[in-house]
């Protein structure tokens, strides 16, 4: 198809400037030009709402409804808080509210009608139950239900200075200290010969390879909970193709190096911002899964993201071990890394939208993608160590996702 | 929650949660901050929690418990009126046949019209005219029966009455088209509580959509004197997955639980309970603070059951006579606790003189 429309198009375009110099054409303002379709468009939108499409398209029976609940909150005994949003295409009325299979009373923060991409906010005085499950179904005045679930109730934290300072230092456990305590590995990589810090290097990449998709995996999977007008997997499209954009337009006019590869610190700042994104994302979805019970943070659950995570610091100081790093830029490059987990937690845990996470974790993959095509280019430099394809760096580079694969085992909550 | 926890008399040790309780509760939330625990951040997050539970206003406690397991909103006005159904008798328009025996005829549409099953839900129905259940339809044992039948529907439809009547006049072959009609006729036998109900296939689809109705014929002597409520005990599939949403007696959800029944002190009542729920097994009637005589199927008028509680299959039913021995406000249920949550609950609301 494309070849055989190709010269067409060419003829045409020939034609058209070989034409004479004076046609109604060029007595047009560019502008109008420009905005000739847009204005046509919007005369047709306007005419197809006052007169409706021709009578060709008749209204769904039963009414296309979408309803998506984004947040259930436990806030004291006795009361159920649901945040739902409504993203199809038409308004729609919550009639009635079971929760359990029994009608319960229910209050809401304005009209029961959700006009399309609004969202509001039920409160239900029901009596749940401590470590129980329990599902709440929305019933619209069409009769159609929309169910979403408590796995395991438990009194929602209320967003307090005892709330806040259990979310920081679960960020500090989790982002902070174990990217930190990575950090600490520079003497130790600053005092190994140049192949095996290409060794490591390549491992990083493994970790960062195993980081990224499992970022973009969850980006993905929670893109799956936005209510569908969100359009989950654009966001993700944008977040990710958004930070690789973003991240090569910034870095092409400032990073070059001395060999025109990129400069190692470069590197690992975007890789301490892929971090910094992952973790936010992360955050995110560890306060919220916190605050609706889904997971309990165990203890055994905080050590294994300690242990996961310090993986990060090493994937932050591999690539500038051969320079001299002033230990000041190296301690910021770890706080960018670990703290937005701390403000993740935070707004997860008070309200969450899965949108949110969606993006943050797809940039966080997009700014680590970003990163790996950096780190796959300083291998296919002439001195790299014979490439990815050498036995130790390709070694390296397995063992990287074993690493994260065997940590990854302690965070499967 | 437990039916009992409706009754007002059992508020002392109702539902609520008790002060022990939520201690425990409180125990286990702070158990379940093992990250707050291990960073010390408090160690006095149980009593936190049960104080909050105890003092804050919006926990749930002894009577607020009762009125928060109902519908909010109200029917919008102009429609079907549970309250009107439940005394509303058709007894046709009324002549006499050359043999002297009674002829009674009534007019039977069927229609396809939006109900209210709760107020703001609204539910697609197939009606015979217009409301769910149908008109309840009184004649005597001996009668004549006619009921002319219109179709104005989009899917064929029949009526099919229990009782003894010829081949023909039995709604199960005779199917009448969209736009068609036809005139049932036979003599109403036996006498009791019988019922009506379109009999095309799909059954479930044309049964729960609300094609059905009570067929009442009252034995040659009659009944003694009493305050006759009819309560058809139906079930909506709302959302077409093959399960009820919505339990009611005559339709609308928790209707008469934020409506009561006025009844008196001694007064004699007689409940003709019909069970047309679609998808579940059975269904049954559960009154509180009192006993009642069923006389099953009404066929009999000597024989009954002495119980406060009763189960029918679908299509089941039976005559049920009480009166109360004391006033206040009496819950009658389904004693499936489902149902009952679902919106099958009601209360009697006797008046007199309180005693206590």
């Amino acid at each position: 198809m494309a070849e055989t429309a190709a010269p067409a198009l060419d003829g045409a375009k020939r034609g058209s400037t070989t034409a004479p110099p004076r046609t109604w054409s060029s007595r047009v303002p560019v502008w109008l030009k420009g905005l000739g379709p847009l204005v046509l468009l919007a005369a047709l939108a306007a005419l197809f709402l006052r007169f409706g499409p021709l009578g060709v398209f008749q209204p769904a029976f039963p009414p296309v409804e979408e309803l998506t609940v984004e947040h259930i909150t436990l806030p004291r005994l006795g009361e159920i808080q649901v945040q739902v949003v409504n993203g199809g295409p038409q308004a729609v009325t919550i009639g009635q509210v079971s929760v359990d299979d029994a009608i319960w009373r229910f209050e809401i923060d304005g009209s029961n009608t959700i006009g399309r991409l609004e969202s509001r906010t039920l409160t239900i005085p029901y009596p749940w139950v401590e470590g129980e499950p329990h599902e709440v179904a929305l019933v619209t005045s069409t009769g159609l239900t929309f169910t979403a679930g408590v796995e395991v109730a438990t009194q929602t934290p209320s967003l307090d200075a005892r709330y806040i300072g259990t979310f920081a230092m679960l960020g500090v456990y989790v982002g902070v200290i174990p990217v930190l305590l990575g950090l600490l590995w520079l003497p130790f990589l600053r005092s190994i010969h140049r192949r095996w810090l290409d060794f490591f290097l390549s491992l990083t990449l493994g970790l960062l390879i195993f980081l990224g998709v499992n970022a973009l995996a969850e980006s993905l999977e929670t893109a799956g909970l936005v209510a569908g007008a969100f359009q989950g997997l654009g966001v993700v499209v944008l977040g990710f193709l958004g930070a690789v954009l973003i991240l090569a337009a910034l870095g092409g006019r400032q990073a070059q190096g001395r060999h025109g590869e990129a400069s190692p610190f470069y590197v690992a700042t975007l890789i301490a911002l892929g971090i910094g994104l992952h973790n936010l994302g992360e955050g995110l979805a560890i306060g919220a899964a916190y605050a609706t019970g889904e997971i309990a943070l165990g203890t055994f659950l905080v050590v294994g993201f300690l242990i996961h995570n310090t993986t990060e610091g090493l994937g932050i100081v591999a690539p500038v071990a051969a320079e001299r790093p002033q230990l000041r830029r190296l301690l910021l490059l770890g706080l960018l890394a670990g703290v937005p987990t701390i403000p993740g937690a935070w707004i997860g845990g008070f309200t969450y939208a899965p949108i949110w996470v969606t993006l943050f974790l797809a940039m966080g993959a997009g700014a680590i993608a970003q990163v790996i095509y950096l780190l796959w280019n300083f291998f296919a430099r002439p001195e790299g160590g014979g490439g990815l394809a050498g036995p130790l760096n390709a070694a390296g580079l397995v063992l990287g996702m074993l690493i994260m694969y065997a940590t990854g085992l302690l965070v499967a909550a | 929650m437990t039916m009992d926890a409706r009754n007002p008399n059992q508020d002392a040790k109702g539902p609520r949660l008790t002060r022990r309780q939520a201690l425990q509760l409180g125990a286990v939330g702070t158990a379940g901050l093992a990250v707050g625990g291990a960073l010390s951040l408090s160690d006095r997050g149980g009593l936190t929690t049960a104080e909050q539970a105890s003092t804050r206003p919006g926990g749930l406690q002894g009577h607020a418990l009762h009125d928060a397991m109902t519908t909010v909103g109200e029917l919008r006005p102009g429609g079907f009126d549970p309250l009107a159904y439940i005394s509303h008798f058709e007894t046709g328009r009324i002549s006499r046949l050359a043999s002297g025996q009674i002829m009674r005829e009534y007019d039977l549409l069927a229609m396809e019209k939006e109900i209210e099953v709760a107020p703001g839900v609204f539910f697609p129905a197939w009606t015979y005219n217009g409301q769910v259940p149908g008109p309840t339809i009184r004649c005597t044992e001996g009668d004549r029966v006619r009921v002319n039948f219109v179709n104005a529907g989009s899917h064929g439809h029949t009526i099919h009455f229990h009782g003894i009547h010829a081949a023909n006049m039995d709604g199960a072959f005779e199917v009448v088209a969209p736009g068609g009609a036809f005139t049932y006729e036979f003599d109403a036998e036996p006498f009791g509580l019988q019922l009506y109900h379109c009999h095309v296939p799909p059954f479930k689809k044309h049964i729960h959509k609300g094609l059905y109705g009570v067929f009442l014929i009252d034995p040659k002597q009659g009944r003694p004197a009493a305050r006759e409520l009819v309560m058809v005990m139906n079930g909506f599939d709302t959302n077409f997955d093959g399960e009820n949403e919505i339990y009611a007696v005559n339709t609308v959800g928790f209707h008469y639980q934020r409506h009561p029944i006025r009844l008196q002190l001694g007064e004699q009542v007689r409940v003709y309970l019909v069970n047309l729920t679609e998808f579940d097994l059975i269904n049954s009637f559960h009154l509180h603070g009192n006993f009642f005589r069923c006389y099953r199927y009404g066929t009999d008028l000597e024989r009954f059951d002495y119980t406060d509680t009763v189960m029918f299959c679908q299509g089941e039913r039976g005559v049920l006579e009480f009166s109360f021995k004391h006033s206040g406000k009496f819950v009658f249920h389904a004693h499936q606790s489902e149902f009952a949550e679902l919106g099958w609950t009601g209360i009697f609301e006797v008046g007199g003189a309180a005693d206590g």
